[in-house]
């Protein structure tokens, strides 16, 4: 019979071929899929892996909606390094929005560029404010991050409803629950004039090379990390547990604002109700996919991009529902924590039960 | 407080009943396996499944019965797959569980298209004989399913069972320490897994609960949150079967309530109300969590962590 | 990781999307190449029209993205194969509907038509882009050069609803569970209370707000709610039969709305108050077949076909079933107005003068409760 066995060190080997295991497991799943629902498999492939690449055009859009699942996942990967499980990435996004919408909402007609700068800046903040208040519930009465994490995500949709439902209403919009169209002065700048992709971009791949240095080069980074995985070594060490979890927090909320600050004031220009696009729920997979590497991030926010204009396209084109998307991501991650186990252990042929109780002998 | 008033609240009790058992009853699955030491995160995921299982089998041979087993089954089933990666192949606890939900809720948008527009045959009513009749009491207590009534009492069953039985003994000493039940010769890994299926079941049969009983019909992300408040509130709840029912009437309660509120003309912005439900988890937890030597006390010390002998 | 390790997985990434394009390749090569024309060929026939249409919701909703989609099938039977049509369905409010749409308008679709408000913005960006594509956009305000508004007048149905739970309500509370608060949900609330108020004075409003169009879970327990503070005759302004269902559960009444509800509550439904956008989809595609198209906006209601009161449940008194004809009748030539003064609204403060009229410009913007609306509109 055929039990795990544990390797005396990770396989280097399984390390980079499990991804691509987990990718091929999931494609073949799809092509069963496809098949099963009477849909020609590779035209299916094609419009998940093929027509995203296609153009200049369909590559931008690939980087537009990569873009912040990649911000996301670069701050969700210091806080799950450091065993902080921020599931409220999602909330943090949307606070970093309103609060990105709130300097948008001052900009004068024909103002200065400039305000993009404290844009951003305030989407960050409000991303920051509201992981915080997840770490300080934590700290100060050791209510579980995972939980209160979550429950602020529908606290913060709800303000975001009531800010569009209310003060923020736009004046001249019919009543409808939105504000008005921001400035154009407030836009953030595109990269080329053809496509959506703007500085939002650069800003995510800057920020994923300044995680690589803090988690791998600085001693903080280290000290962020050891708490995670061993945290009795981690005290005896002297390295703050405390301070862990407040950098989680801050960094991933940042993080997270900051993405909802680029998607508001750039492809979406107003604040809406639809804000909440599950973004921050899709980093966790992106994030795990990726390995928690800046590295990996950036290819696993990109195929996870991928997946999702993939489904788009699949439903216009081939008449299959959206909700593949979904089952494509969730099959993804599970062939990847399987796949995963390789690292770890071997299979390996064992000798019946009776035998092995016998040899291990009365304890 | 005239007889219309009086009546109001008494449905308002009927309706938190009806709330909580969905809450209760997934949140108790969640217990059990918590119990012996694994989080499962895939509650929603689990859910839903079962929800569009069991919608499906009573749309195609019009029985509830089969419905609720459907669900029963879908859940185990999820849970089965979650267990074997997680037990056995030692994979990341919070990590699989999340894949579990988002699968679930992909899987059972796509599966269920087709049952959008189904309609069940028509939902019977329950009453308790007698006791129905009471003025207030009945209206309020004894006009539910009667998945809620065995709710309750799978609630004192459950406290029975861990406090009282060797059996429960056992799991919580999973729960506590797996290295020294391993080093008793107790079969861990099979205790662990047992327990997954189980919450797994549970969770199948609240999410069944969802679209036979509570909103007949289907449609996809019906299950709304539920499986991510059930997990709070075994958390909120300290682990303890009773308390969870009562976290779970609490949340319930606080969700009709918003609705009760509006309808009676109060003057609150309505998304503070929607808030509601949610802050009050925060609240609780918080009010919980404060003695962190009350959370030693109370959490399955090795809850999260693998097993490997 | 080290970077041995990123290096490597670098370029086994880069192995692996080479491969699967390979294998799309491949796959490409083997469609049939296209037949070499024949000797005499016949007269080309004129290529279908291509339209497409973006739903907010799922087909199955049984409510609003049901009852585009069946207007829709009406206009492939009505047109043949002089048009073809595709859609998407579950596309966001959000900035995901601009790829989705203009996926669309390069794909050859000729008429777009955009099911939902929160296309609004998206279609105005798409619309200057794509000069040979006619954009119909349901239920917003904004238009260009090849870009038009339509709409439906709901609150006709609300109205007409209104009749019926006035003549059949016991209690004399009837509720409202209602999506968000917009003008044109808050005219529905009115219209309905004020054809209840036309055959029984002494009704009362109540109003619960989910904050969704469609949410069957939440729907449920407002739904609840009304009944237990009373009410025994319910309309709902959201998009899914959850009303209904829990109405017919409890034993009290209800309306379907946007489409023929009956199957999901018989004994409970008293009757469905129908969108057909079946008239405008055919007039909008005859429009851009014959080149007569042109910008603007319309705003339809039972004069044009457009809005119906359907299934009226058998126990409804003859004389209240004669008196919604008659208001049909009316409202087809023109001879009954609802929002007509006097009009007070629920702080006392007068709306409408006597006799006076409202004109579009003014239903456009309610955002006031009329008298025996209990509660204060929501901010």
């Amino acid at each position: 019979m055929l039990r795990l066995q544990a390797r005396a060190e990770p396989s280097r080997w399984w390390v980079y071929a499990s991804p691509l295991l987990a990718l091929l497991v999931t494609v073949l799943l799809g092509v069963a899929l496809f098949l099963l629902l009477g849909k020609d498999p590779v035209r299916g492939l094609a419009v998940f892996f093929w027509e995203p690449l296609r153009s200049g055009y369909a590559l931008g859009e690939l980087v537009v909606k990569a873009t912040p699942l990649l911000l996301i996942a670069l701050g969700l990967a210091v806080a799950f390094r450091s065993n902080v499980w921020n599931i409220g990435a999602e909330g943090q996004y949307v606070m970093g929005a309103v609060a990105a919408s709130g300097v948008a909402l001052l900009a004068e007609p024909g103002g200065s560029k400039w305000i993009v700068l404290p844009l951003l800046l305030a989407g960050t903040f409000g991303g920051m404010v509201w992981g915080g208040l997840t770490a300080w519930l934590r700290d100060r009465f050791n209510a579980n991050e995972i939980l209160v994490s979550l429950m602020l995500v529908y606290v913060a949709v709800q303000v975001l409803g009531y800010m569009v439902f209310g003060p923020w209403k736009d004046p001249n919009g019919y009543n409808f629950p939105q504000t008005q169209m921001f400035e154009a002065a407030t836009k953030i700048p595109r990269l080329f004039a053809s496509s959506r992709m703007h500085i939002g971009v650069l800003i995510a791949v800057v920020g994923a090379a300044l995680v690589w240095v803090f988690l791998f080069r600085t001693r903080a980074g280290f000290a962020q990390q050891v708490g995670g995985i061993a945290p009795a070594a981690a005290r005896y060490a002297g390295f703050s547990s405390r301070s862990a979890l407040w950098t989680a927090m801050l960094v991933s909320g940042g993080f997270a604002g900051l993405a909802g600050a680029l998607e508001v004031a750039g492809p979406i220009g107003q604040l809406t109700p639809y804000l909440p696009a599950g973004y921050g729920f899709a980093a966790i997979i992106v994030a795990f996919v990726g390995r928690l590497h800046p590295g990996g991030l950036i290819l696993s926010s990109l195929l996870m991009s991928m997946f999702y204009i993939g489904g788009e396209l699949a439903q216009s084109r081939l008449g299959l529902p959206q909700s593949l998307t979904g089952v494509f991501q969730g099959l993804l991650l599970f062939s990847l924590l399987a796949c995963d186990t390789l690292i770890h252990y071997r299979v390996v042929r064992s000798k019946p039960r009776a035998a092995l109780a016998s040899a291990a002998g009365a304890h | 407080m005239d007889a219309v008033t009086l009546q109001s609240y008494a449905l308002l009790i009927a309706a938190t009943l009806n709330a909580g058992t969905v809450l209760g009853l997934a949140a108790l699955g969640l217990l059990i396996n918590e119990r012996a030491g694994i989080v499962n995160l895939g509650a929603e995921g689990m859910m839903l499944c079962a929800a569009l299982a069991g919608f499906a089998a009573v749309v195609h041979t019009g029985s509830d019965v089969a419905g609720f087993l459907a669900g029963a089954l879908a859940g185990g089933l999820m849970a089965t797959i979650f267990g074997v990666l997680v037990i056995w192949l030692n994979t990341n606890q919070h990590a699989t569980g999340l894949a579990l939900s988002l699968f679930g809720g992909g899987f059972s948008a796509f599966a269920g298209t087709s049952y959008v527009q189904e309609k069940m045959p028509e939902r019977s009513s329950f009453a308790i004989p007698y006791l129905s009749d009471i003025p207030f009491l009945g209206s309020a207590l004894f006009k539910q399913h009667p998945l809620v009534y065995a709710t309750i009492a799978f609630t004192a069953a459950l406290a029975w069972f861990l406090w009282r039985t060797r059996a429960g003994l056992v799991l919580r000493s999973v729960g506590e320490s797996p290295e020294s039940a391993h080093a008793l010769g107790y079969p861990v890994r099979r205790i662990r897994f047992a327990s997954v299926v189980a919450g797994g079941v549970l969770c199948g049969l609240a999410g069944a609960y969802i679209s036979i009983v509570y909103t007949p019909l289907w449609v996809e992300g019906m299950v709304a949150g539920k499986g991510w408040i059930a997990l709070a509130l075994t958390t909120f709840a300290s682990w303890r079967p009773v308390r969870v029912m009562l976290g779970a009437c609490l949340f319930g309660g606080v969700t009709m309530l918003q609705f009760h509120l509006q309808g009676a003309g109060v003057e609150v912005p309505s998304q503070l109300l929607s808030m509601l439900p949610y802050l009050a988890t925060i609240i609780v937890l918080v009010l919980i969590s404060r003695n962190p030597a009350w959370i030693r006390i109370n959490m399955p010390a090795s809850l999260g962590k693998p097993f490997q002998p | 990781m080290t970077d041995l390790q990123l290096r490597s997985l670098l370029k086994l990434a880069v192995i692996g999307a080479a491969a699967s394009m390979v294998m799309v390749g491949c796959g490409k090569k083997e469609q049939p190449p296209a037949p070499a024309p024949a000797a005499e060929a016949p007269a080309p026939k004129p290529e279908p029209l291509k339209i497409a249409f973006a739903y907010v919701g799922p087909v199955g909703d049984g409510g609003w993205t049901f009852a585009h989609d069946n207007a829709r099938k009406a206009l492939e039977k009505e047109f043949g194969d002089k048009i073809t049509t595709s859609i998407a369905e579950n596309v966001p409010e959000s900035a995901d509907a601009e790829r989705v749409i203009r996926d669309m308008a390069s794909q050859g679709n000729k008429v777009i038509f955009g099911t939902t408000f929160g296309y609004m913005e998206t279609m105005m960006k798409l619309a200057p882009e794509f000069k040979d594509v006619k954009f119909e956009h349901a239920t917003g305000y904004k238009t260009a050069e090849n870009m038009r508004t339509y709409d439906s007048r709901t609150y006709e149905g609300a109205y007409m609803n209104g009749v019926i739970a006035g003549a059949m309500t016991k209690s004399n509370i009837i509720g409202v569970v209602a999506s968000k608060p917009i003008p044109e949900v808050i005219r529905n609330i009115n219209s309905f209370t004020m054809g209840a108020q036309s055959v029984n004075p002494k009704i009362k409003t109540k109003v619960v707000w989910v904050n969704d169009w469609f949410n069957p879970p939440k729907e449920t327990e407002a739904a609840t709610s009304l009944i237990n503070a009373g009410a025994d005759v319910l309309m709902q302004n959201t998009d899914s039969p959850a009303v209904l269902k829990t109405a017919e559960e409890k034993g009290k009444r209800a309306f379907g709305w946007d489409s023929d509800m009956t199957a999901y509550g018989p004994k409970a439904h008293l009757a469905s108050a129908v969108i057909n956008w079946a008239p405008y989809y055919i007039k909008a595609t005859k429009d851009a077949l014959e080149g007569t198209w042109t910008t603007g906006g319309v705003w339809w209601g039972v004069k044009e076909g457009a809005i119906d009161v359907v299934s009226i449940a058998e126990d409804v008194p003859a004389e209240t079933k004669a008196k919604v004809d008659a208001i049909k009748a009316g409202l087809k030539d023109g001879s009954f107005s609802i929002w007509k003064g006097p009009l007070v609204d629920n702080t006392g403060k007068t709306q409408l003068k006597k006799d006076e009229v409202a004109d579009d410009k003014f239903l456009s913007g309610v955002m006031f409760y009329v008298k025996g609306v209990d509660g204060k509109v929501p901010k």
